[in-house]
């Protein structure tokens, strides 16, 4: 069950996707995002996932890992489609009983909102697959340098950050652990009112608590132990720089969301 | 006679299907017999752990099965908490798992869940507590104001509390000073002869494994590549080597001894019996 939290893991690999700037990716995705939302018609539509086809093909991530990443949220597209399908204004399919309430303006919109959702996933965890959380926070913490002329702890955010992604695992490793360590004295966690379930929990989390907040300590124990005093004259080992490969990315994605924008307005 | 489990072709592959895939156990067979104090024994990552998760049904296995008392445990899905009270597994640094306010309502946990009368449960949690060599004024302490070592302790009172057919504990030395790893192998050779029940100790360290069980298992890369008495595995040292495990020191003199061409049996395993061997052999020299 919890080995389906995908949520910020890493597959390493040696593909285009995977050397390309994070800052790049962090900005591509952005774009996708902005052309996925302006995306109306069925042109733009397949336009933005033809783009997130080559993008999932060059970057040689399973379909499989894409999928089971999409597990937790399809709670929310069945919501959402269900939504669109009966509460959108239009003629009805049919003058039958539920028939009714579902017209083809809700079955489009129903589709299109799906699809968005899907898509909106599948980009945005392409992201943290090919990138390992430590280039993600080191590209976001470049890109928001500027912030910190406006005092803003932008380095702090960004450890913070990397830090809690570096520890997601370990986490549900150690959860993991302790589930199968209470389940061995007998601990039910599957059965029950909601009541007891809850009840259940408290076996798993009391220990847990513990010892995150011991990793915690030990790691800045860890830290101090190294100098680490912030952000303030810190250099990193790999310094970032854009190759032709990011300004060409960065330019296609950039075309796309333009392009979307334009075909909106044009009404296709 | 019947043992106890039964582990017939056992293979567990962990995430199959993504680029994580690998299997932690491969086509693994042996038997744990009834009332036997048994060593399983293997380098990092031979499926050690694996194995044992099978053992109670906190794991599935991909392939083959694990019967106990003759009956496969995943025969009826449902009974699998039955099997778990059977067989109690006592995870590395167990202490990490203690959440409840006082001692004996940690304890009290695994009976608890077992839905024993209240008299059972506390004379089973008095009862482990004791042999597990604490006092009875522990039993209102809170588990996290204890040391380290009688954390440990109370976390292996909480399985043993289950009473379980079968007691597995998977490293439970680690970490501890040599006093201390002493102290809880002395008493789990204590409670397998009061209670003659079947113990398997799991660990990497052979002195321990050699001092305490009466057979040993060798987990190589998800099999098992040995098995036999203490002797007759450190008789095989160089393939234990060769597997990344070592033998205890005192075996090591004794085929370094018998490599010289003393006439001594390498196949020793506690300071006592060389040093029984080395005396007989002086004694008959002295007679010459």
């Amino acid at each position: 069950m919890l080995k389906d939290i995908t949520l910020g893991q890493f597959f390493p690999g040696n593909t285009i996707v995977h050397r390309l700037d994070p800052r790049t990716k962090l900005l591509c995705v952005i774009l996708y995002i902005v052309a996925l939302f302006n995306a109306k018609s069925v042109l733009t539509y397949a336009l933005v996932a033809a783009v997130l086809l080559v993008c999932i093909l060059t970057s040689k991530v399973h379909y499989k890992a894409l999928t089971r990443g999409l597990k937790p949220v399809y709670i929310i597209v069945a919501f959402t489609a269900i939504m669109n399908l009966f509460f959108t204004g239009g003629t009805p399919v049919a003058d039958v009983w539920l028939l009714r309430h579902i017209t083809f303006e809700g079955i489009r919109s129903a589709i299109a909102m799906v699809l968005r959702i899907i898509m909106l996933i599948m980009g945005t965890f392409l992201l943290t697959y090919t990138t390992s959380p430590i280039s993600l926070t080191d590209g976001l913490e470049r890109l928001l340098s500027p912030l910190k002329k406006l005092k803003l702890p932008i380095h702090e955010l960004a450890m913070m950050m990397s830090i809690a992604l570096r520890f997601i695992p370990t986490l549900i490793e150690e959860t993991d652990k302790i589930m199968s360590a209470q389940k061995a004295r007998g601990a039910d966690f599957e059965s029950g009112n909601i009541f007891q379930r809850a009840k259940a929990l408290v076996p798993i989390l009391v220990p847990l608590f513990i010892s995150a907040f011991r990793r915690a300590d030990e790691l800045a124990t860890a830290m101090e132990c190294r100098c680490y005093h912030g952000g303030e004259g810190r250099t990193t080992l790999h310094v970032l720089r854009y190759q032709t490969a990011d300004y060409l990315v960065l330019l296609a994605f950039l075309a796309l969301a333009v392009g979307i924008i334009v075909l909106k307005h044009l009404g296709l | 006679m019947e043992p106890i489990i039964r582990v017939d072709h056992l293979t567990h592959t962990y995430s199959a299907g993504t680029p994580f895939q690998r299997s932690a156990v491969q086509d693994m067979s042996l038997e744990i017999r009834r009332g036997e104090f048994l060593g399983i024994i293997g380098h990092t990552g031979s499926g050690k752990s694996t194995l044992i998760q099978h053992l109670n049904g906190l794991l599935k296995p991909t392939e083959g099965h694990i019967c106990l008392n003759g009956q496969d445990i995943w025969a009826d899905p449902k009974k699998i908490r039955q099997v778990r009270f059977q067989v109690g597994l006592v995870f590395q640094y167990p202490e990490y798992q203690l959440f409840e306010e006082t001692v004996y309502k940690d304890v009290a946990f695994g009976p608890k869940n077992m839905g024993l009368p209240q008299e059972e449960i506390d004379r089973r949690v008095r009862a482990s507590v004791r042999a597990v060599g604490l006092s009875d004024e522990m039993l209102e302490k809170s588990p996290f104001a204890l040391s380290g070592g009688q954390k440990r302790r109370v976390a292996i009172a909480g399985v043993m509390a289950m009473e379980p057919e079968v007691l597995i504990l998977d490293e439970p030395t680690a970490g501890l000073d040599p006093r201390g790893c002493e102290d809880i192998l002395s008493l789990l050779r204590a409670y397998h002869t009061r209670r003659g029940s079947t113990v398997v100790l799991v660990s990497h360290s052979m002195e321990e494994i050699a001092r305490s069980t009466q057979r040993i298992i060798v987990l190589d890369r998800g099999g098992v590549r040995m098995e036999g008495t203490p002797a007759q595995v450190f008789a095989r040292a160089r393939e234990l080597e060769a597997v990344g495990l070592d033998v205890p020191q005192v075996t090591k003199i004794a085929h370094a001894l018998h490599e010289k061409g003393v006439a001594i049996d390498p196949a020793v395993y506690t300071v006592e019996a060389l040093q029984k061997q080395l005396l007989a052999l002086k004694g008959g020299r002295a007679v010459c």
